[in-house]
């Protein structure tokens, strides 16, 4: 997927003027953060269970390398074949190589974030298979030709009526006076086109929220079923993993799925939760004849070992943009790659290079909103911190910006004339704002002007104040 | 029989980290922490050598600046009982950060742990370290009050102040949605992305006029200036100040944020 991440102002702007847009976010802001809270409240050990969510996290990450050749070889033991993928570019030839090998014309599809990473589905059309999202949301995008804005609910910046254009737009042979009043209108509208694909599908792909290891289990969590269908329907089963998937146990991942859905939707569990297991035994009812795992490394190991690593816990439940305040001004698609909000701002400079991703982890206040709900404790904003800290080195970081704070630092070295010069700022901010106590613009602060009138000083600073003060025998 | 009271410990001597944008802008706010502080007992002294807490530099990646700052913070504030700042951001920072800045220097790391255990948030030290419960200040008008991210998430601050202001005479408090959403100020942010950083605040602004509140308060001045300046630019007569200037009943003494003298 191209990246737009180096023009994030640019993408802002748009953001802000696209009214419909404007309207997605304000509808759906208020019940994500909603829901999750009343489900937080219902479990009482869901503190401790973010501590034990972390810990098995930080302890696999600290031996990655034995729970993914466990895990592999668990693969293998159960008829499944683990492909090994360093590189995007290795793990698309993976996978159009399955593909072909299978003969496939069709390939359906289940929500997975890294198959966008991966810009999958254009790689397969490019070779003449038809890639089919099976996602509600994942499929209004195909017909749209969108990226998805946000992590588990793709489609988050649509309106209702956005879906009805593009149904109408896209196929074409609905009748004029159908209505898509409701949800339902939709859903069966998407049904209908999408049982053609599922059965006609000769490859299903999936992501994986997890990977057993100890029994070479990946699973899928997903509230529509598709996934299911997508995995189960076809004669190959092509699961895409990152290798920060890999858990320990069953046992672990009973741990996981109590954190999962509360943190992603508010629900104490998501619809389906669906393991598989290897291929297609001889006495199951169904199931792939192959069942092959693309891994996918594509600069993950590189976090390993750097302050980064904890971003790797991360379990993509979205409870950090879902509690956002700039993810609900700017949409995801303002971030610009695959990942958006909190979590996108510290994994997308990693993966795509924080010379073009430099934007995202300085567009935050660092309220700590997202560190508070976070399952696995991620310190989201200080991560966000370390890669200014990597721009600041690198003289990535705006020069305007540079000086001043060279200018402002020296200052703030030397108290002696650091009084002086906050003693003529205050005393000059002071008159400029005379009679009114504000300015409404500054030359030098149109960023802040812009939008508010710039308070003034009350014209002697403290220091003044509180030397004149015990001067007179006031204090 | 009764006990014999026990003797009347020494007064804790506190030192005021002012904050820099309270010495420039409002130092009505620091006089109001001074007299919060000796109202509630305690010894004030306000370090000469102190400008700022470092945040600046350290949000903006240079840890080198950030780290220098607070070393002269740790010369110039050692020796007191406590350290007290009028901003839960400014405490926060020397008491969540600054030993983080000195991982290769054992000694200063020493030093920067042992500086922030003593470090509080105002309000957050009047209740939770002191623990006055009321004050004897008089505000009439309807306040509502804007939680502060730092104050909030890192140092806990949420039913302290309400519970001070509860007790100011005249003063009713009345909540907006949301208290605890950020109001888009975050530092140079703001000045950074000023498109995102004025969408952000006019939501807020947007929940304090919903209220009804002719007050606003909060207990950072960063984020106080940030709401002030927007709801003046939207014409609102709603008046802003610092919690401290109310609870030490000090709003004679000078015109709400971004108004003059009138
Ligand atoms: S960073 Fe945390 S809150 Fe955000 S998606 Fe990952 S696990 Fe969820």
């Amino acid at each position: 997927m191209l990246a737009t991440s180096p023009a994030f102002k640019q993408n802002v702007k748009g953001a802000l003027a696209d009214a419909s847009l404007q309207k997605a976010l304000a509808f759906t802001r208020p019940s994500f953060a909603g829901k999750r809270t009343a489900a937080v409240a219902a479990l009482p050990e869901f503190e401790q269970l973010r501590d034990v969510g972390r810990d098995i996290k930080n302890h696999v990450l600290a031996n990655l390398d034995f729970y993914l050749e466990t895990w592999s070889a668990n693969v293998e033991k159960s008829g499944g074949i683990v492909h090994w993928c360093s590189t995007a570019d290795d793990a698309r030839a993976a996978v159009l190589a399955i593909c072909q090998k299978a003969g496939a014309k069709t390939v359906t599809k289940g929500k997975s974030m890294i198959s966008e990473e991966l810009a999958i589905n254009d790689h397969l059309e490019k070779h003449g298979i038809e890639p089919v999202e099976t996602d509600l949301g994942e499929y209004i995008l195909q017909l749209r030709k969108e990226p998805p804005s946000h992590i588990i609910a793709p489609a988050f910046h649509l309106n209702r009526e956005d879906w009805e254009e593009s149904f109408r737009a896209s196929h074409t042979d609905l009748p004029e006076d159908r209505v898509f009043g409701e949800r339902r209108d939709i859903l069966t509208e998407a049904r209908k086109k999408l049982r053609e694909k599922f059965l006609a599908a000769d490859v299903g792909i999936t992501g994986a929220n997890f990977l057993i290891a100890e029994t070479g289990s990946s699973v899928i969590v997903t509230n529509e079923g598709n996934g299911d269908l997508t995995q189960t329907l076809p004669r190959v089963h092509i699961v895409l993993a990152s290798i920060e998937k890999v858990i320990p146990t069953l046992e672990d991942a009973c741990t996981f799925l109590r954190l999962l859905a509360r943190s992603a939707t508010g629900q104490d569990m998501s619809v389906y939760t669906t393991f598989s297991t290897g291929a297609r035994r001889p006495a199951d009812l169904d199931g792939p004849e192959e069942y092959h795992v693309v891994l996918i490394d594509n600069g993950r190991t590189g976090m390993i070992g750097t302050e980064f690593q904890e971003m790797l816990r991360c379990i993509r439940c979205a409870a950090c943009m879902n509690h956002c305040p700039v993810y609900f001004t700017v949409g995801g698609h303002s971030y610009g790659w695959v990942y958006p909000g909190p979590m996108g701002s510290v994994l997308t400079p990693a993966l795509i290079g924080v010379d073009k991703a430099g934007h995202l982890p300085n567009a935050s206040t660092f309220c700590g909103k997202c560190e508070s709900v976070c399952p696995v404790k991620i310190p989201l904003p200080k991560l966000m911190r370390h890669w200014r800290e990597r721009e600041f080195e690198r003289h990535l970081a705006p020069q305007g910006m540079r000086s001043n704070l060279a200018i402002w630092a020296w200052f703030a070295k030397r108290p002696q004339l650091y009084r002086m010069a906050t003693g003529l700022a205050a005393r000059l901010l002071s008159w400029l704002g005379r009679g009114k106590g504000r300015v409404a613009s500054l030359p030098f602060a149109a960023g802040w002007t812009a939008g508010r009138d710039l308070p003034t000083p009350e014209g002697e600073t403290f220091f003044a104040r509180y030397a004149r003060a015990q001067r007179e025998g006031k204090l | 029989m009764s006990q014999p009271a026990p003797p009347p410990s020494r007064r804790p001597r506190v030192a005021l980290f002012v904050t820099c944008l309270v010495d420039l802008h409002r130092p009505t706010v620091g006089f109001a922490a001074i007299r919060l502080l000796e109202q509630a007992g305690c010894q004030v002294e306000v370090p000469r050598a102190q400008t700022c807490c470092g945040q600046p530099a350290y949000n903006a990646g240079d840890r080198a600046t950030a780290r220098d700052l607070a070393a002269s913070i740790l010369d110039a504030f050692s020796g007191y009982d406590y350290i007290v700042a009028p901003s839960g951001s400014c405490a926060g920072m020397i008491s969540h950060h600054f030993s983080g800045l000195f991982d290769n220097d054992p000694q200063q790391r020493t030093r920067a742990e042992a500086l922030q255990a003593k470090t509080f948030e105002l309000i957050a030290f009047l209740t939770d370290v002191i623990k006055i419960t009321t004050v004897p200040a008089v505000y009439q008008g309807t306040a509502t009050y804007h939680d502060s991210c730092s104050g909030l998430r890192e140092l806990g601050l949420k039913s302290q102040p309400r519970a001070l202001l509860a007790s100011v005479s005249g003063l009713a408090l009345k909540e907006m949605v949301e208290p605890e959403t950020c109001c888009g100020f975050g530092g140079t942010f703001c000045v950074k992305y000023p498109d995102i950083s004025t969408r952000m605040v006019s939501d807020k602004t947007r929940d304090i006029a919903a209220t009804g509140a002719d007050t606003l308060l909060a207990g950072d001045l960063g984020c106080l200036l940030n709401m002030a300046g927007r709801l003046k630019r939207e014409g609102s007569p709603i008046k802003v100040r610092h919690i401290a200037e109310v609870l030490a009943g000090m709003t004679n003494d000078t015109p709400p944020i971004g108004e003059a003298r009138g």
